[in-house]
């Protein structure tokens, strides 16, 4: 109770934060008029991809919690195996993607566009770290014994932040990768 | 009937707690205690304010004359931007979290924090923050873009030494270490109460601080947001704020003030709960209209996030923006008027008594207003225009900062050092430290309102010889001078206190909350046994059951009906 409270309300803390950066992103991007190169410059497809595995890692966490609730902790262990994978294989994405952007000269320094695109990805990519680390922990730990009290908080708790970053992915998807692609699409 | 309820602790000692506490510095460093941990915050927050007490003083010396020379251009302003950064977030906000943290779990009769360990996690991460900050001085030189940083003067092509970058960092880990504190003192409030606290029933102060918390959950992240695009910028070589590559300095303004208004709030709301408490205990009545002071704070709280761009009417926004939140800054005062005349009814008619707490308490609703009031003229767009960027500005900054949060922050000191230390302070020395601290502040600020009026800009090292400047500004060295003087005295108080006091009882006030039923100064267990609760003043029910509250109507209960 106490551990899902104090998650709760840093995530909500954490949803501000990336809201500023996308507002940033949004502001670079489509004010006053959207910016043609993003579109052209980000590769919908691969990224799509990449977002399926993301998103679909909640899928095998929640499918952990249920083994976790039901007590059954070799399922718990794969399930967990699973979410870190597709964690780590959606890294590995957004890093041969960086690497793409990188050698065609769109770096940091390039301009707004590319400034506020590293920073808000970069930011969520941190995240997704952060979150393949505690997810590795609790993974550890169910080794330990852990977890065997169904009372255990902790990989409830651990959920609320993975569904966090996996939503703000979602929403991050959406505005850099395809609505610019959509509206572009649109206008020759 | 009068049941006792038995205050959980934990069965197994968290690590930090077992160390021996013979072993000294090393208990403190390693202590998860929150009475520890509030006590190490007030100190840390004593330093720093004697620290940025010294910036300004040198810059006042380098103000006393027309075009003086002790100070050079750009140490004056690496001196302002370290006094101000150092202040807001070195002095003010860790001393309302040292406070929260000291005294909410003994107001809610708790025996701990919900997250020992993140709380001494969270201190230490903004101790270091300070620190890091400081270190600007030996890395090359401090920040130097005023304490908001403003773009595009906060990037490299305008200040080119590693300064702002440490500011960046400062504050980014200080800004983490505030909000792991605000999220638990959250989860203490909601889940420690003792079970018979209804909100109804909680102190005003912790009704303060849950509203604080919430505010800084929601105010930090902008800030925190701006710090690290401005260290991409500067680092990575970014374009956000860099306006020469199509950055934009209005997008740091809106992210620092999105932060930077609630802020103000941040700092002055737990301040207004420790008046609340101040203004019952010394005037013997229960605080005036309970749901008006707790609702004012809610709708401070949620005003707070609508008034920022009022910060920035001299950018040209337009006049459908400038007008929309100029009514909302006026609008923000009537909750803030409304708790000023819940602390003037709760000393209407009460028997006061004029401790130093309650001189300042006193002290603050007369300098509050005028802080207020100056506040109130700034939401008007053509006098914002005229006089943004003088020192009608500072004048107004330091009228709420002092007047309002650092009075009241003085007025809980007061109130609360015989639990603190056990021990009593001696009122002569109180009362001196308090004229002279009253006066030299009023002194050094209160003319400054005519030195903006007259013109003169903030932030500029020196000024020419015209009509009115330098009285004016000798008058307010002086003043500064005095506040250092009175400082100095506060010093020897506190010494004075922890080596010659009077052991304190338990209740020296007869105050009415669970923090003072525990023993001066409370055990690393608060309490064993807690009665319950039955109205916002549990312990003066159980001292006076005769004339408690328990007994009362709500109305009588919470002060809301007419006193003949």
């Amino acid at each position: 109770m106490e551990q899902k409270t104090l998650i709760k309300l840093v995530v909500g803390s954490e949803a501000i934060f990336f809201l500023a950066l996308l507002m940033a992103f949004v502001y670079f991007t489509y004010v006053p008029v959207l910016n043609p190169r993003v579109a052209s410059s980000l590769d919908l497809n691969r990224t799509s991809l990449f977002t399926v595995m993301l998103l679909s890692s909640s899928v095998t966490f929640w499918r952990a919690e249920v083994s976790f609730r039901r007590g059954r902790t070799k399922q718990l262990r794969l399930w967990l195996l699973c979410t870190v994978v597709l964690g780590v294989v959606f890294l590995v994405g957004q890093g041969s993607e960086y690497s793409s952007l990188l050698s065609r000269q769109l770096t940091v320094s390039k301009g707004t566009f590319t400034t506020s695109f590293f920073t808000l990805t970069g930011f969520h990519g941190l995240h997704v770290l952060i979150g393949i680390v505690v997810l590795s922990i609790v993974l550890y730990l169910t080794f330990l014994g852990d977890l065997d009290d169904p009372d255990s908080a902790l990989l409830p708790s651990v959920g609320i932040y993975w569904h966090f970053v996996d939503v703000v992915w979602a929403v991050v998807f959406v505005i850099v990768y395809v609505l610019p692609h959509f509206l572009t699409g649109h206008t020759p | 009937m009068i049941t006792d309820v038995e205050i959980p602790e934990p069965l197994a000692p968290l690590p930090g707690a077992t160390v021996n506490t013979n072993q000294g510095l090393l208990q403190w460093i390693s202590s998860v205690d929150h009475k520890q941990i509030g006590i190490m915050y007030l100190l840390m927050t004593l330093f720093y304010l004697l620290v940025g007490g010294l910036l300004a003083l040198l810059m006042r010396v380098q103000l006393m004359v027309p075009t003086n020379t002790f100070l050079a251009p750009d140490s004056y302003n690496q001196l302002f931007t370290m006094h101000g950064t150092t202040m807001i977030f070195f002095v003010l906000t860790p001393a309302i979290l040292g406070l929260a943290v000291y005294m909410v779990p003994l107001q809610i009769g708790a025996n701990e924090m919900a997250f020992p360990r993140l709380n001494a996690f969270s201190f230490w991460i903004s101790f270091f923050g300070g620190f890091l900050l400081y270190f600007s001085f030996l890395a090359g030189g401090a920040p130097d873009a005023g304490w908001f940083s403003y773009a595009p003067l906060n990037q490299t092509q305008y200040s080119a030494s590693p300064g702002i970058d440490y500011y960046c960092i400062g504050l980014l880990l200080s800004g983490i270490g505030t909000v792991g504190t605000a999220a638990n003192l959250v989860v203490t409030i909601i889940t420690l109460r003792t079970p018979s606290m209804h909100y109804r029933y909680l102190p005003v102060f912790v009704w303060m601080v849950l509203i604080d918390a919430f505010l800084i959950l929601a105010a930090f992240p902008s800030l925190n947001a701006a710090l690290v695009m401005l260290l991409v910028d500067r680092q990575l070589d970014g374009h956000f704020f860099n306006t020469d590559a199509g950055g934009s300095a209005l997008l740091w303004q809106h992210l620092f003030w999105l932060f930077g208004h609630p802020e103000v709030y941040i700092v002055v709301l737990p301040p207004f709960g420790v008046l609340s408490e101040v203004f019952q205990v010394y005037s013997r009545k229960p605080i005036f209209g309970y749901p008006f002071v707790v609702g004012s704070g809610i709708a401070i709280s949620l005003l707070a996030f609508g008034v920022w761009v009022h910060h920035m009417f001299a950018t040209g926004m337009g006049n459908t923006v400038n007008s929309f939140f100029a009514v909302s800054s006026m609008l923000i005062g009537i909750p803030t008027g409304v708790k000023v005349f819940n602390w003037l009814g709760t000393m209407y008619g009460g028997s006061i008594r004029f401790t130093t707490g309650m001189l300042f308490a006193t002290a603050f609703l007369v300098e509050f207003t005028i802080g207020g009031l100056s506040g109130i003229s700034f939401a008007i767009v053509p006098i914002d225009w005229q006089l943004t960027d003088t020192y009608y500005v500072v004048a107004h900054l330091h009228y709420v900062f002092l007047g309002g949060s650092l009075f009241g922050l003085f007025a809980g000191f007061f109130y609360w050092v015989p639990k603190i230390s056990g021990r009593l302070y001696s009122e002569t020395l109180g009362k001196w430290f308090f004229w002279l601290f009253v006066i030299g502040f009023n002194l050094t600020f209160f003319v400054q309102h005519i030195l903006g009026i007259i013109g003169m800009p903030r932030r500029v090292y020196t000024y020419p010889n015209l009509a009115g400047y330098s009285s004016l500004n000798l008058i307010s060295s002086l003043g500064a001078f005095l506040m250092g003087v009175s400082m100095l005295l506060f010093l020897y108080l506190l010494y004075d206190t922890l080596k010659r006091g009077k052991r304190a009882g338990d209740n020296p006030w007869d105050g009415y909350t669970f923090e003072w039923l525990a023993s001066s100064p409370p055990q690393l267990k608060n309490f064993t046994l807690l009665p319950p609760v039955y109205s916002f003043r549990p312990l003066h029910d159980l001292n006076h059951p005769k004339i408690g509250d328990y007994q009362k109507p709500d109305e009588e209960k919470y002060g809301t009906k007419d006193v003949d």
